[in-house]
């Protein structure tokens, strides 16, 4: 939901990103507000999943330009694991295997973590396991998930959704889905899309990063923006998407360069 | 590590061995009169002298296995002097005289204060009465009829136990550092469980309190009677200092009907700096006899420490229905190098053995696997179950298994399972893009590769050794 007033959570200027040596940003600027919901579509190799690693901060990529302002703070400043309690998420396009971790320790160590940093209080077990099992209800998963290692032998969707009950659990400020519908069915897709929507709040903002418009369908952004080439190169409303849909992408590419002819 | 200690581990190995104490040390060099004076100081019968030059005999024909995939200058065993009286470690006053970094290990490994105090070298009867602990412990023990004391005690106290039982399990001539201890050996632990028998406590090396260092050629004998249950404990999780390079133990178990042995190690010998300078090379011979019905012999070991580990703890399953087990996890970091594994040998009927292996590689260390799961034709009805783990962290260091099935008898089923796996980058950028940092993510997915073996270790145990292996692998990711 738009505010005018609202506050900004996330402002990205001029941002430049190489990985080995290979420019992939090229100066992306976008500002996102709590409360917003905003899409970022595209093209494979425009540089939109390169775009949320970095904002998370993956040490394959390097920032060579530009700012990025998250509440206030220069994000680039801090750990991966700094800008995580800081309150942004990564919902992982794919979330990798850990065998012999088991997910309910392991999303007990990064709840507790998350709270202690937020000058709350820890849970024991026996209550994380109330908690967790309330918020699993959200994602319609079964408890059985709680005994098994993490993301190991999980389908796609039921990773997905273990991404998902992590963010519904750390409550971030930003939450940025990386192709959180890839590799879902239909119905997975739903349970998955109403787990966010329930999510969604004045105070925060998601960014979501597709190559679909089909998740659009059940998340209603607020922006839609087209990256291509390492920029963000139109931006419209829900619209957008279905545009992109049927016409494909190739045509904002075509106005963006006759545009930035008719301006030079 | 702190510059003075490093000076203390790394002494004997920059001046060849050269032991630092001012009397009563036997010249350098091993012969037959060397022997002799080793027995007569220990004021020893006359079989266990015979013992030791029949030992000594057998060493002389050997050669050092070459076979092991690890890499090291020769040994110059003449360079080694094989006697020193027992010596005391320095007293120290108060803990505030412990060197610091030493102190910051202890914090991390949670290590509790007073056993702190004792490793340390601190005087403990000042501050913690170590000698009431010791005694107590003794008396609960002798009530029951357990006899718990060093080596040279029991060949004098119980000269025919140690007669019956010593070299019964490992022949004197078993191997090159078998036979080199059996001829040499200086002190170690025994222990006997009378029949019927279940030890009340946990058995462990720390009470046994010594103040003075057990010496390179440590020698072990458990045996437990008829329908007797023990658990021994070896080692600890803090940090061991020696100033012997060469460690060359022997541990024989013997569980006779029913009866029932746990033993369980940790090791930390000095492993050498970050470059592979020093550090302890630990060639171990370590072997249970199952040799009554239903007897049962377990080995947990967790190896952390030593530049170089040698060390194959076994069972010779002799009794029809007994059972042998091997939980192992080694850690090398560095330049590291171990080669360790079990044998499982199977001969009575229905004997079942299980292995489970995690091997943990960070730095530029090599970590082996080797086991030998062997079944007679008398083995009816013999089962073993394997699972070798190894997992890579980094990108210089090696894993490798070398396991060797020998089946003699077509009524057994033997399963072997192995995995490698690597605690990969984006592992860690998983937790923490969760908020949890490096060390933390390390330490909950190593004990997770970890966790069948640690529960197999008592409780604080278990604990310590997971706090060890965080410590042991910190900084060597990310």
């Amino acid at each position: 939901m738009i505010h005018q007033d609202s506050k900004v959570l996330l402002e990205v200027r001029g941002l430049c990103a190489t990985v080995n040596g290979t420019e992939i940003l090229k100066g992306l600027d976008l500002t996102v507000r709590s409360g917003e919901i905003h899409a970022i579509m595209g093209p494979n190799g425009s540089g939109k999943s390169t775009f949320s690693k970095i904002l998370a901060g993956h040490s394959a990529y390097e920032v060579t330009g530009g700012t990025v302002m998250f509440q206030g703070q220069n994000l680039l400043d801090l750990a991966p694991e700094e800008r995580a309690r800081a309150g942004v998420f990564l919902a992982f396009q794919y979330p990798i295997e850990i065998p012999g971790v088991i997910n309910s320790q392991f999303l007990r160590l990064t709840y507790n973590t998350v709270q202690t940093h937020r000058g709350k209080e820890e849970l024991d077990p026996l209550e994380f396991d109330d908690y967790v099992r309330e918020k699993m209800k959200l994602l319609e998963m079964s408890p059985d998930f709680l005994e098994r290692s993490v993301n190991e032998g999980f389908s796609g969707g039921e990773k997905k959704r273990n991404e998902i009950l992590q963010m519904a659990m750390l409550d971030p400020r930003l939450a940025i889905l990386d192709e959180t519908d890839s590799g879902l069915d239909i119905d997975a897709l739903r349970i998955v899309a109403n787990g966010v929507n329930q999510l969604a709040n004045k105070d925060n903002a998601i960014v979501l990063v597709t190559h679909y418009q089909r998740l659009l369908n059940y998340i209603v952004p607020d922006f839609v923006h087209v990256m291509e080439a390492g920029r963000i190169i139109k931006t419209g409303g829900k619209e957008l998407a279905f545009e992109l849909e049927t016409r494909g992408y190739d045509w904002v590419g075509v106005e963006h360069k006759a545009a930035t002819r008719a301006t030079a | 590590m702190s510059a003075t200690l490093q000076n203390l581990v790394n002494q004997p190995y920059k001046h060849g061995f050269v032991t630092s104490i001012e009397s009563d040390v036997a010249p350098k060099g091993l012969n037959a009169d060397t022997i002799r004076m080793i027995s007569a100081k220990k004021k020893e019968p006359e079989w266990l002298l015979e013992f030791r030059l029949k030992s000594y005999e057998a060493w002389l024909k050997m050669e050092e296995p070459a076979w092991p995939n690890v890499h090291y200058p020769k040994i110059d065993f003449q360079a080694i002097s094989y006697y020193a009286a027992p010596k005391q470690k320095p007293k120290l006053k108060s803990m505030d005289e412990v060197d610091p970094e030493l102190l910051r290990t202890f914090e991390k490994l949670g290590v509790p204060l007073h056993e702190r105090m004792a490793l340390a070298g601190v005087a403990v009867d000042v501050i913690f009465d170590s000698v009431s602990v010791a005694t107590t412990y003794k008396d609960k023990l002798a009530e029951v009829g357990i006899i718990f004391c060093s080596m040279s005690e029991a060949v004098l106290d119980h000269p025919e136990l140690v007669k019956k039982y010593i070299g019964t399990v490992i022949p004197s001539g078993d191997n090159f550092y078998a036979a080199l201890n059996s001829a040499v050996f200086t002190d170690g632990s025994f222990c006997y469980i009378p029949k019927g028998v279940k030890c009340p406590m946990d058995l462990s090396t720390y009470f046994r309190i010594n103040t003075e260092e057990s010496g390179q050629f440590e020698r072990t004998l458990i045996v437990a009677e008829e329908g007797a249950s023990v658990s021994y404990l070896e080692g600890c999780t803090a940090p061991a200092f020696s100033s012997n390079q060469l460690h060359a133990a022997v541990v024989e178990l013997v569980a006779l009907d029913n009866a029932d042995i746990k033993y369980s190690t940790v090791q930390n010998w000095y492993a050498g700096d970050e470059n592979g300078v020093g550090g302890i090379y630990n060639f171990v011979t370590k072997r249970g006899l199952a040799k009554g019905v239903n007897s049962r012999i377990s080995w947990t070991q967790v190896e952390t420490g030593s530049a170089i580990t040698w060390k194959y703890p076994s069972c010779v399953l002799l009794g029809d229905n007994s059972v042998g087990e091997f939980y192992s996890v080694a850690v090398t970091n560095h330049y590291q190098q171990a080669d360790t594994g079990t044998k499982m040998i199977h001969i009575g009927k229905n004997t079942r053995s299980t292995i489970v292996s995690k091997g943990i590689s960070a730095g530029h260390s090599n970590n082996s696997y080797r086991g030998l799961v062997k079944i007679a034709p008398s083995a009816t009805g013999a089962r073993n179950y394997s699972q070798c783990d190894s997992m890579l962290v980094g990108q210089n260091s090696g894993a490798h298994t070398f396991p060797y099935i020998q089946v003699a008898n077509n009524s057994s089923q033997i399963e072997h399972e192995a995995s490698t796996s690597k605690i990969g980058e984006d592992q860690l950028f998983y937790f923490a893009q969760r908020g949890i940092d490096a060390e933390a993510a390390v330490s909950m997915i190593i004990n997770g590769f970890c966790k069948d073996v640690f529960q197999q270790l008592p409780m604080e145990f278990a604990v310590e050794a997971t706090a060890l292996l965080s410590f042991k692998l910190e900084g060597s990711v990310g």
